[in-house]
């Protein structure tokens, strides 16, 4: 590595080491506890709607502790965060309104 | 730390522009793409059980449900495990980050025969694909016989979506290991493939998926041949950005596939 790759390299190391062990094992702690609500739920055997509605938001608290903690996000610069975040999101909205109403058109018209 | 402590590093180069270095851009790229293959196939399934309503199949018992939590507990607990490994690595501290990465490829394999424990199961009560090989006494057993060939999207989409995360997953943790063990991980991998090809009967996919290990083997092979190197922290915490984010596609798996497809009684 060059002399800007290795001091990137090594300012990333010394982001990690203020970060104390206790942290990860409250994300962790947190990311059970939303899984065993999960399965609580499908016990519960509620409306599917309803159900997919909360284990989505669920899905997606627990994707943005991954994301923010585990994968280190949160201490980036933000002009990382932002670019790769907002890209993502964008691809995957192009991909909902592509596929989505062609999937309800199904079930209203039904297949001919 | 101020940007400016990278920014004022004397270069011919022009600085970062996302204040960080090559190799954890690359991968967040990588992931970046990636997780647009798991969205398409995850909007695929989607889109088949919104097409089908009530008559797409849910076939997880609860024993299927259990086995899916105790996956997705090893998985999160190898992300804990790993992030261990990434501090331990920028601390300096070769022998607790080569453990916490054992550690991690321990909760990855444990993952991976839980998975291969529960396809084998599905195979064997009917749920199956054309292309893989009939199991002797299946039509007899048959379960779900009649959902692959009424609903062929639900085996297709399941088998597609859970097998490529399983290929991300064994890929994960033979990148841990090369990166853990370096060489000494290749000899290890090919008796990998050897025990997986040969304790598989000829009619599992995994007597010819163990083949990706030997496969592996060639390539880890030939990479560790070409530049030999001992893998930094930065490695290490590139490794760990793989990981999480095989995690993290688990995380939308598990209740879209699972959840929401169980039959409990």
């Amino acid at each position: 590595m060059d002399t800007v790759q290795m001091a990137l390299a090594e300012r990333a190391a010394e982001e990690q080491r203020h970060h104390g062990k206790a942290l990860f094992f409250w994300v962790w702690g947190a990311l059970l506890a939303m899984t065993a609500m999960e399965v609580y739920l499908t016990y519960e055997r509620m409306q599917p709607t309803k159900m997919l509605t909360i284990l989505l938001g669920l899905s997606f608290v627990k994707a943005a502790l991954i994301i923010g903690y585990f994968m280190h996000l949160k201490y980036e610069v933000s002009r990382m965060k932002w670019l790769t975040m907002c890209s993502v999101i964008a691809c995957l909205i192009l991909m909902t309104i592509f596929f989505f109403p062609d999937a309800r058109r199904i079930v209203e018209l039904g297949v001919k | 730390m101020a940007d400016s402590a990278v920014h004022d590093v004397p270069s011919i180069y022009e600085p970062s522009l996302f204040g960080t270095y090559s190799k954890k851009i690359g991968m967040w790229l990588f992931l970046l793409s990636d997780s647009l293959t798991f969205g398409a196939l995850l909007y695929a399934y989607s889109y088949g059980r919104i097409s089908l309503g009530k008559d797409w199949p849910t076939p997880f018992h609860s024993e299927s449900i259990v086995n899916a939590t105790i996956m997705t507990a090893f998985l999160l607990t190898s992300s804990l495990t790993m992030v261990l490994a990434v501090r331990a690595s920028v601390h300096g501290d070769a022998k607790n980050q080569r453990l916490w990465l054992l550690a991690t490829m321990l909760c990855g394999t444990g993952f991976i025969v839980l998975h291969g424990r529960e396809w084998t199961k599905l195979i064997a009560e009917g749920l199956t694909l054309s292309m893989f090989p009939t199991v002797p006494g299946q039509e007899a057993a048959s379960e779900f016989a009649s959902v692959s060939k009424g609903v062929p999207q639900f085996a297709s989409t399941f088998f597609t979506l859970t097998g490529m995360h399983m290929l991300h997953v064994t890929l994960g943790v033979i990148y841990l290991g090369v990166v853990a063990l370096r060489r000494k991980f290749i000899p290890i991998l090919l008796g990998l493939w050897l025990v997986a090809w040969l304790a598989t009967p000829v009619y599992s996919p995994f007597h010819y998926g163990a083949h990706v290990l030997l496969i592996a083997a060639i390539v880890c092979g030939i990479i560790l041949w070409l530049k030999p190197k001992v893998y930094d922290s930065s490695d290490v915490e590139v490794a760990g950005l793989y990981w999480h984010f095989v995690d993290l596609v688990w995380m939308f798996i598990f209740p879209l596939v699972y959840l929401m497809s169980a039959k409990i009684l």
